[in-house]
C-alpha cells in the first residue's frame, strides 16, 4: 500500500478551506498550519500565468526527516505515511532542518508536528483526509497508488503531473496536476 | 522579461519567512565540542608518543577544562530541545543514519574519558590529592595501567567528535550551504586548531608553546585550503549551491565571514605565528585568542547562514 495525494492546480482557487478544515480536524494550535496555499504568478503583464497549489507534507518515499531523527520518533507508518510519535520526540529540530519543503513546525507542546494525511483519525475509518473531503472545487484526490482504481491512481494516469523539487532526492508523494 | 512571484499562505513560527529553528545553542555546542575534541586529541597523541614530560600542558593540564567545556556544550544541547524531559530517548536507540544519534553516543564515550583523564592527572592541580578509599586507588591503578589503551580510544573518539560537529550539519540536504562533505573535515580541522590554540594559551613552557603554535599554523593552512575548496565546490555545483555560496560572496554574510573568520580568525593569527616563530617579539596570547574567537564566529555564521539557504521554490 502507498498512500498519495494529487492536487489539481487547474481547479484549485486558493480558498484555504483545506487549511481551515485541517486546523479544525487536527486541533492545530492557533497560528500554525499543516497545509497551506502557494500562489505562483509567472510572466509579464498582460501575459500572466497563475498556479495555485494546496501544499502539505510530501510523505516522501525517501524522507530526510525519518533518516535524521535521532530517536526514531519520525517513522513510516501504514501506506508510507510519515508520522511523528510525540512521546519519542525530543524536539531537537533535526527533522525541521532536514525538510526541503519546510513542512514541519515545532508544536507549542514541545514535539514536532506535521500533516498526517489524517491517517488515524479519518483514513483508517475509510474517510478521505479532511482537506480532500472539504474542497469546494474537488481539486484533490487521495488514495492508494498500489490500487489501480483508486481516485489518485486514475487521475495520475489521465493527467500530466509534477512533484515539488524531486531533485532533492526525496521521492515526494504529493502530486500536482498541471 | 519574465517574472515569478511566489506568495505563500504559511507563517509558522520559527519556520517562516526563513528557518530559525536553531539559535545560539547549536553553534556554541559545535564550538565547545570541537575545542574539547582538539584538546583531548593532542593529550592522547602526546601520551601515545611518550612526550608527556616534554609537553606537560597538552598531556596533563589542558584536558582539565574539557569536562567543563563538554558539560556546557551538553547543557546548551539540552536547552535547545523543545521537549526537554524526553532527552533520554536519545539513549534508548542507536540510529546509524542519524548523525545526531551517533553523535550523542560519541559524547557518552568522550565525556567519561575526559573525566578519567582528569582523575589520572589530578595531582598536577592538587599535589596533595589523596584517593583515600582502596576501591578508588585500585580503580586509578587500573586506568593508569591501561593508559595507552585509553589514549588510543580517546584519540579515535575525539576525532569522531570533531568530525561529527561538521557532519551534523552536512547531513541536511535541505540546506545547501551545509550539504557539503567538506564541512566534516573543515570543522574537525577548526576544532583541532582551536584545541592547539587553547594549549598555547595555557602553557607556561616556551618550547611547548612554539611546538603547538607550529601545529596550529599547519592546521590554519589546511583550514584555509578547505574553505576555498568548499566555495569552489559550491560554485561548480547546482543553482541552489551557487546561491548558498553567494551568501558569503556578496550576500549578507560576506563582511562578517571574510573579516572576522577568514582574516581575523585565520590569516592574521597565521601571520602573527609566523612572525613569532621567526623570532619577533609578540604577545603570545594574541594569535591563539584570535583563533578561538574566529572558531566560535565560524560556527555561529555557518549555523545561521545555513538556515537561510534553501532550495528554489
Amino acid at each position: 500500500m502507498r498512500y498519495a495525494m494529487a492536487v489539481d492546480t487547474k481547479k484549485c482557487v486558493g480558498c484555504s478551506d483545506c487549511v481551515v478544515a485541517c486546523q479544525t480536524e487536527n486541533q492545530v494550535p492557533i497560528g500554525y498550519c499543516r497545509d497551506w496555499i502557494v500562489e505562483v504568478t509567472d510572466g509579464t503583464y498582460p501575459q500572466l500565468e497563475i498556479e495555485i497549489r494546496s501544499e502539505r507534507c510530501n510523505h516522501c518515499d525517501n524522507s530526510p526527516c525519518v533518516r535524521c531523527c535521532p530517536t526514531g520518533a519520525s517513522h513510516y507508518a501504514e501506506g508510507g505515511v510519515v508520522l511523528v510519535t510525540p512521546k519519542e520526540c525530543i524536539g531537537c529540530g533535526a527533522c525541521i532542518a532536514s525538510c526541503p519543503y519546510d513542512a514541519r513546525y515545532p508544536h507549542p507542546d514541545g514535539y514536532v508536528d506535521k500533516c498526517t494525511f489524517c491517517l488515524d483519525n479519518r483514513v483508517k475509518k475509510g474517510l478521505d483526509p479532511a482537506c480532500v473531503s472539504v474542497c469546494p472545487t474537488k481539486c484533490m484526490y487521495f488514495g492508494d497508488l498500489d490500487d489501480p482504481n483508486s481516485p489518485v491512481s486514475l487521475v495520475l494516469k489521465k493527467r500530466k503531473w509534477k512533484t515539488l523539487i524531486p531533485e532533492a532526492g526525496t521521492m515526494p508523494q504529493l502530486y500536482f496536476l498541471i | 522579461m519574465r517574472e515569478e512571484l511566489i506568495v505563500s499562505g504559511r507563517l509558522n513560527r520559527l519556520i517562516d519567512p526563513y528557518l530559525q529553528i536553531w539559535h545560539w545553542h547549536i553553534p556554541l555546542y559545535l564550538f565547545l565540542g570541537g575545542l574539547a575534541a582538539g584538546i583531548l586529541f593532542f593529550a592522547a597523541l602526546v601520551t601515545i608518543q611518550g612526550k608527556e614530560n616534554k609537553y606537560p600542558t597538552a598531556a596533563r593540564i589542558a584536558p582539565f577544562i574539557t569536562p567543563i567545556l563538554l558539560s556546557f556544550g551538553l547543557l546548551a544541547l539540552l536547552l535547545d530541545l523543545n521537549h526537554k524531559l524526553y532527552f533520554w530517548r536519545l539513549y534508548t536507540t542507536i540510529r546509524i543514519e542519524s548523525p545526531m544519534s551517533w553523535g550523542a553516543w560519541t559524547l557518552m564515550v568522550v565525556t567519561p574519558l575526559s573525566l578519567i583523564w582528569c582523575a589520572l592527572n589530578i595531582k598536577e592541580i592538587f599535589p596533595k590529592w589523596d584517593w583515600k578509599y582502596p576501591v578508588l586507588i585500585s580503580v586509578e591503578a587500573f586506568f593508569r595501567k591501561h593508559l595507552l589503551i585509553i589514549s588510543w580510544v580517546m584519540l579515535v573518539f575525539s576525532l569522531i567528535l570533531g568530525v561529527y560537529t561538521g557532519i551534523l550539519l552536512s547531513a541536511f540536504n535541505a540546506r545547501p550551504l551545509w550539504n557539503t562533505s567538506i564541512l566534516g573535515p573543515l570543522f574537525l580541522t577548526s576544532g583541532l586548531s582551536t584545541g592547539a590554540a587553547a594549549i598555547v594559551l595555557m602553557s607556561r613552557n616556551h618550547l611547548e608553546r612554539h611546538y603547538f603554535a607550529k601545529i596550529d599554523l599547519m592546521l590554519i593552512g589546511i583550514e584555509v585550503f578547505l574553505i576555498i575548496h568548499m566555495f569552489m565546490g559550491f560554485l561548480a555545483s547546482t543553482q541552489v549551491h551557487i546561491e548558498a555560496a553567494q551568501l558569503f560572496l556578496g550576500g549578507p554574510y560576506t563582511t562578517i565571514f571574510w573579516l572576522f573568520v577568514f582574516s581575523l580568525g585565520l590569516v592574521i593569527p597565521a601571520i602573527l605565528e609566523i612572525l613569532e616563530l621567526r623570532g619577533f617579539k609578540m604577545p603570545y596570547w594574541l594569535a591563539p585568542t584570535l583563533v578561538l574567537t574566529g572558531g566560535i564566529m565560524f560556527r555561529f555564521i555557518m549555523t545561521y547562514a545555513g538556515q537561510a539557504s534553501r532550495w528554489l521554490y
